[in-house]
């Protein structure tokens, strides 16, 4: 696998937005940035919205997220090509998600709405009309999935990768800083976690880095012992979706988890151990 | 806060102040260039060691907004063609911190 296989650039996105066969796909929280303007021919995820349970803490089911490709006219064997903004945290997290379920052919827009902004590339209201398909998924692979008994016993066990800014992981912040800091779950990180920020893994311009800067970034300087499991967690999972991709896309780390419940359940949890302070 | 967990995406121009932000170090301001609200654009928030702390797009007016904590912090705009600004702020609980951000693109 190379980075080919996993991420495209903007021009190859503007020489290809028109091919059939090949959809892309916005994916936000707040979708209003789709609606003010998106890539030609790219239809709308919302993060909240289309793939999260409405009523549990989970993300949709098989036949719910089955039901929500059908309905945006995307087939099996379509090459979708995810990109968001926010650096792309809710489209990594949707690449989790397409990859979770089995999805063969996806790919991520190296530096998503942001890059294509800077750019000054267009940006268009119409949507496009796609016929409904008869999406199959697959059972979910939990093989990238972590919950939280294993995330406990990973403790001083496997590599835990909290990317969250020195602050989150501090204590000192409860929410990323442009967030009200209301939350009421307990500041700190989980005890022998790692402190890699999403954001060391990308450029300014949202682009990730090199394969040899983040070997680097992750090895070298945060000494993760690559020759371990590893999993990786934020505040509710789309950042450490971005990490994901870094780790197991790029780098091709065999075994790595999205812990999804990450701060906001781990913080919360009853008698569990937390660290404070910068750690290390 | 609904029983699902918010997102840790940012509105453009940041998230409403409620009247719950009382006890917020808030710091917010407008970008603009030659006078005009600059529309397209990203403010990013970086702690003292230069860290990466968040990131919100422009809102219409050019306008940004984050809940930080007490102390100083940098704010970096990025806007298309290059144009880049940057300005060190404190920020302190209860207070909001204002900043007129200009930004003048390489070659304009």
């Amino acid at each position: 696998m190379s980075r080919s296989d996993v991420l495209v650039d903007a021009d190859w996105v503007e020489a290809h937005l028109g091919d059939p066969g090949v959809v892309l796909v916005e994916v936000d929280e707040d979708t209003s940035a789709y609606d003010k303007g998106h890539i030609a021919n790219a239809v709308k995820l919302d993060w909240k919205k289309d793939l999260q349970d409405p009523v549990r803490r989970d993300f949709v089911d098989k036949h719910g997220f089955e039901e929500l490709l059908s309905d945006r006219g995307i087939s099996n064997d379509d090459l979708v090509i995810l990109y968001g903004g926010n650096n792309n945290w809710f489209a990594a997290y949707a690449y989790w998600y397409f990859k979770l379920y089995g999805h063969a052919n996806v790919k991520l827009l190296d530096g998503g709405r942001k890059k294509w902004e800077l750019d000054s590339r267009d940006l268009v209201t119409e949507v496009p009309n796609r016929p409904r398909t008869s999406y199959h998924a697959a059972d979910a692979d939990t093989s990238i999935r972590a919950f939280r008994d294993e995330v406990i016993a990973a403790i001083g066990q496997r590599n835990l990768v909290d990317v969250r800014s020195p602050d989150e992981f501090s204590g000192k912040l409860l929410a990323p800083a442009h967030l009200p800091q209301e939350q009421a779950q307990r500041g700190g990180h989980i005890p022998t976690a790692k402190n890699v920020p999403w954001s060391k893994a990308a450029n300014d311009d949202g682009t990730f880095k090199s394969d040899d800067d983040l070997r680097k970034l992750y090895g070298d300087e945060a000494g993760l012992d690559f020759g371990k499991d590893t999993i990786a967690y934020c505040r509710i999972g789309e950042r450490s979706a971005h990490t994901w991709f870094v780790l197991h896309e790029l780098l091709e780390q065999p075994k790595v988890k999205n812990y999804d419940g990450s701060w906001t359940e781990y913080g919360s949890l009853v008698g569990v151990p937390i660290e404070l302070g910068a750690g290390r | 806060m609904s029983g699902q967990p918010q997102g840790c995406g940012a509105p453009a121009g940041g998230v409403a102040v409620s009247e719950n932000s009382s006890g917020e170090a808030i710091i917010e301001g407008t970008v603009s260039a030659g006078g005009a609200p600059v529309q397209v654009g990203y403010a990013r928030l970086l702690d003292d060691g230069g860290e990466f702390v968040a990131e919100v797009p422009l809102g219409a007016d050019g306008g940004f907004r984050f809940f930080a904590a007490p102390g100083t912090w940098t704010v970096r705009v990025l806007a298309p063609r290059g144009a880049r600004a940057e300005e060190t702020v404190s920020a302190n609980r209860g207070h909001t911190t204002t900043l007129a951000v200009s930004v003048t693109a390489p070659g304009n």
